[in-house]
């Protein structure tokens, strides 16, 4: 396609669902009703660890207004020492994690559920039911849980052949290590440690679900993959994915914490109990206590390099707390956090731990930042040690095409190296500095995804077009593919309608994750709409009884080409479409595809602090976010990318922390105490879209959600660092700690 | 217990409900009166999304009692538009690809609104302050803040 003629791609377009958002009438999960609709609530342990001995539910479900109650009892009985394997979760996890089965495992876990009349009356009801628990020791922190006499959570689960809360590990080798580290001239190790935070979306988890006389199930609930609620829903309760609709609602933000179900199956089989349908909302507290986060972390990093500013040998080991059950992105800690760089002997290991706190959620490129936060912090105390400017360390240390990555592949064409010349030559990284004020810089990598997608790409019979694909539109997906389909087709982007479609009504498609739905999306998008425009030109063949080869397709018309051409007027695609029934039917193509070939997306970030040293406040003043963004397809929505996940990864430096009290109950399960960053904490985003064209797409896409996340934690902790002269090895860098450092003198 | 009986005005519109002592305004708004545009995020007053305005006045609707709302006038998100029509914010904040997820937009709105009928020139620190109350967790705030903005100069230039 020639650049320079796109009239949508690349254009900022207004987002399909825009006027329906700000209107107030978009529909999310709990904007939805039914007749004959009743509530849900789930009654929460109170205990960190305990043994349930018993659970009596005769009081509850005796009280006025109590339709149906639900333990683990109704679900599918998954033991708990074989894997039940669905994509990148075990269901015999998430059905404990759903209502807790032999044991509670965190202060908040589902025991059972309660579906009334009203949400009072089923919150009355579920503290009218008795449980009696054996209470066990608990292990909160990381280093409380791989202790050796550790409260062991999972007797099964063995490390070094002994009961352990170390429930996997994984590690990336390349080169010698021990070889590499000789040939350093200057070697720096040290210890990091990172709070859990929290996706903080903002709409809290919500369903409704109808289970019918029929046993025929209809799911409306805000998630990140539609079939993820139908295929987890269908495991956990045994009805088959056929019997189950599962509508996806708009989705008030995820940032991969909705990627796993939590209510949905509880709703269905309160609803199949009571023949009625069940709405469940889960308050502020519950979303804290007991969904998300990602994980709290401890690392330690040790990184060699020549005085020439060669990077020699590189060691990483991370420590990655899971929660109650396994499966900490250990893969994105280890596995990211070298992926910039051209490491010649690189080793890398990540632990998976588990204990006593709800179980953790993917988080926008999960482990990626714990890991990148080590990396950058050395690097940038490496690039001090040598005296040299931390981009040009970057840069002479920069992978490029063909460079071995240490988490395993050859890197093809990407533009990890652009963003680190254009960070350089950005007025930023020039601007004069106050005192008390920093400048920090760090880079970032995520691996992205492909995967399954389908579309299908309708024309309606006045000749325009709707879209359906199958992936929950958070951050504007919909606006991109109008675009697209526009493009492609030659005509007014007005004309493209993009719908969401449903279980029922498009065909399996992954979810909304990993920075995946663009890049997948946009290959089944285009794929159909080239076999539409070929219809197109068949039927035109028809309507003119000419060779269809003969015919070509330009500006939204077919036109005849060669030795027709200009023998007859070009038809329009309302044309065509008029004609549509005595040409041989309607007019339409899907494609059903597991896209490959989502390369990796990478970032350099310059940001400014200014540290209150009488408040110990530190305030990011300025930000600059480089990113190799492969074909923008909407700037505005991938400028809005990066500066959502720079936002993210502020709050997760400075603010952001998950803290237990001495019982192993979370003391800050609201966005009063647990602070997101808020406007008037933050400053203008700069954002620079380095394109560098993924070669395996047909648009050049390249996830762009993900990455923006990974490089801030370090930035700012290096920025901090040239302001103070003080550097912090564990996050969030909040007022107190700061304080306490800047009291040290 | 008995109901209590509200008349009050509810996007110019006489409106009349019965609601529980302790119902909060979003729970009359959001279950009764089929007005689900306004937000249930926090409860605590911590995010804004259920913001309205209470007689001019911008409060979130999980901290107002619905008994509270008697003789007085709301504003909500679905008072906005006009004849059919976006009011300048709306139309700003599309263009300016000021939300993604779009659960925070309802309330950011009604805030901005509430800002620049107060303030028409607000200063980029202004809007930062005003909107400190609605919590977003999508955009870094950038481009709510051009948005803003834009629609302030707009409007005084039609003004």
């Amino acid at each position: 396609m020639n650049e320079m003629s796109n009239k949508w791609i690349g254009k900022n377009t207004i987002r399909p669902d825009g006027a329906e958002k700000v209107t107030g009438r978009a529909e999310y999960a709990a904007d939805t009703t039914m007749p004959g609709m009743v509530w849900g609530k789930v009654l929460r342990s109170p205990y960190p660890h305990a043994k349930i001995k018993s659970i009596n539910v005769e009081k509850a479900q005796s009280l006025k207004g109590v339709y149906s109650i639900a333990t683990s009892k109704d679900c599918v009985d998954f033991p708990i020492d074989s894997p039940v394997i669905l994509g990148i979760q075990d269901m015999r996890w998430m059905s404990r994690n759903v209502l807790a089965k032999e044991k509670v495992l965190f202060h908040g876990h589902p025991v059972a559920a309660v579906a009334a009349k009203t949400e009072e009356i089923a919150q009355k009801a579920c503290e009218l039911i008795e449980v009696d628990y054996e209470v066990l020791p608990w292990a909160i922190e990381i280093d409380d849980a791989i202790k050796g006499d550790a409260p062991i959570l999972h007797d099964f689960i063995k490390h070094n052949n002994k009961s352990s809360n170390i429930a996997g590990t994984l590690e990336h080798s390349k080169g010698n290590i021990e070889k590499g580290f000789k040939e350093a001239d200057v070697i720096i190790e040290k210890n990091f440690e990172t709070a859990a935070v929290h996706q903080g979306y903002l709409e809290t988890h919500a369903c409704l679900v109808s289970v019918a006389p029929d046993d025929k199930m209809v799911i409306w609930s805000s998630s990140q993959g539609q079939f993820m609620v139908r295929a987890m829903t269908s495991y956990i309760t045994g009805v088959p994915q056929s019997n189950i609709r599962a509508i996806p609602a708009e989705i008030g933000g995820g940032f991969g914490g909705k990627t796993i179900v939590y209510l949905e199956p509880v709703a269905a089989i309160l609803s199949k109990k009571s023949g009625r349908p069940v709405k469940m909302v889960m308050t502020r507290e519950e979303v804290m206590r007991a969904s998300g986060p990602t994980s709290a972390s401890k690392s330690t990093v040790k990184i060699g390099v020549k005085n020439d500013g060669k990077i020699t040998a590189a060691k990483g080991i991370f420590y990655l707390q899971a929660g109650a059950f396994p499966g900490s992105p250990i893969r994105g800690a280890a596995g990211c956090c070298l992926a910039p760089y051209e490491v010649p002997n690189a080793h890398t290991i990540g632990f998976d731990v588990v204990s006593n706190r709800s179980k953790v959620a993917a988080y926008r490129a999960p482990g990626a930042p714990i890991g990148a936060y080590a990396v950058e912090c050395v690097l940038d105390e490496l690039a001090e040690a040598i005296k040299m400017c931390p981009l040009e360390f970057r840069l002479k240390n920069a992978a490029k095409e063909g460079t071995q990555a240490v988490h395993g592949p050859k890197y093809p064409k990407m533009g990890y190296l652009e963003t680190v010349q254009a960070a350089l030559v950005h007025p930023h990284y020039k601007l004069p500095l106050q005192k008390f004020q920093g400048r920090g810089v760090a880079s970032g990598f995520w691996f992205n995804a492909g995967g399954e997608s389908c579309a299908q790409v309708n024309i309606t019979e006045d000749g325009n077009v709707v879209v359906t694909t199958g992936h929950p539109d958070i951050g504007g997906s919909r606006a991109s593919i109008a675009n697209i389909t526009a493009e492609l087709l030659g005509i007014d982007v007005g004309r493209v309608s993009v719908l969401i479609g449903d279980t029922a009504t498009i065909g399996y498609s992954n979810l909304t994750g990993g920075s995946r739905v663009l890049f997948a999306s946009a290959m089944v998008v285009t794929e159909s709409t080239n076999e539409v425009i070929n219809i197109l030109k068949e039927r035109a063949a028809q309507i003119w009884d000419i060779d269809k080869d003969a015919i070509d397709w330009e500006n939204g018309e077919a036109r005849p080409a060669g030795a027709n051409a200009g023998k007859f007027k070009p038809l329009s695609l309302a044309e065509i479409a008029d004609k549509a029934t005595p040409t041989g039917g309607p007019i339409g193509a899907g494609h059903q595809v597991n896209t490959v070939g989502a390369e990796g997306g990478f970032a350099t970030h310059i940001c400014d602090v200014e540290v209150d040293v009488e408040l110990g406040i530190a305030r990011v003043i300025r930000y600059t976010a480089v990113q190799d963004v492969g074909k923008a397809i909407h700037p505005a929505y991938v400028e809005g990318q990066l500066q959502g996940g720079v936002a993210q990864g502020i709050g997760w430096a400075l603010n952001e922390e998950y803290i237990y009290d001495n019982k192993g109950h979370l003391d800050n399960p609201g966005f009063l105490d647990y602070r997101i960053p808020v406007c008037s904490d933050l400053p203008m985003i700069d954002t620079v879209l380095v394109e560098v064209p993924n070669p395996k797409h047909p648009q050049g896409v390249r996830g762009v959600g993900e990455v923006p996340i990974v490089p801030p934690l370090a930035a700012i902790a290096n920025a901090i660092y040239n302001a103070l002269g003080k550097r912090f090895y564990s996050l969030p860098m909040s007022p107190p700690k700061v304080l306490e450092r800047l009291e040290e003198n | 217990m008995s109901k209590i009986h509200v008349t009050t005005k509810i996007n110019g519109e006489e409106t009349e409900y019965l609601c529980q002592p302790y119902d909060t305004m979003l729970d009359v708004l959001r279950n009764q009166l089929n007005l689900t545009g306004s937000k249930e995020v926090c409860s605590s007053g911590d995010c804004g999304a259920c913001s309205v305005t209470l007689n001019n006045r911008l409060v979130c609707s999980c901290l107002m009692l619905a008994a509270e709302a008697e003789g007085k006038e709301i504003n909500t998100i679905e008072g906005m538009t006009k004849n059919g029509n976006f009011h300048i914010l709306q139309k700003k904040f599309l263009e300016h690809a000021a939300l993604q997820c779009g659960i925070c937009t309802p309330g950011m709105l009604v805030a901005a609104k509430s800002l620049l009928d107060k303030n028409p020139s607000p200063t980029e620190t202004e809007i930062r302050f005003w909107l400190a109350g609605n919590l977003c967790r999508c955009t870094g705030y950038d481009k709510i803040v051009r948005a803003v903005q834009a629609a302030s100069d707009e409007m005084k230039e039609k003004a």
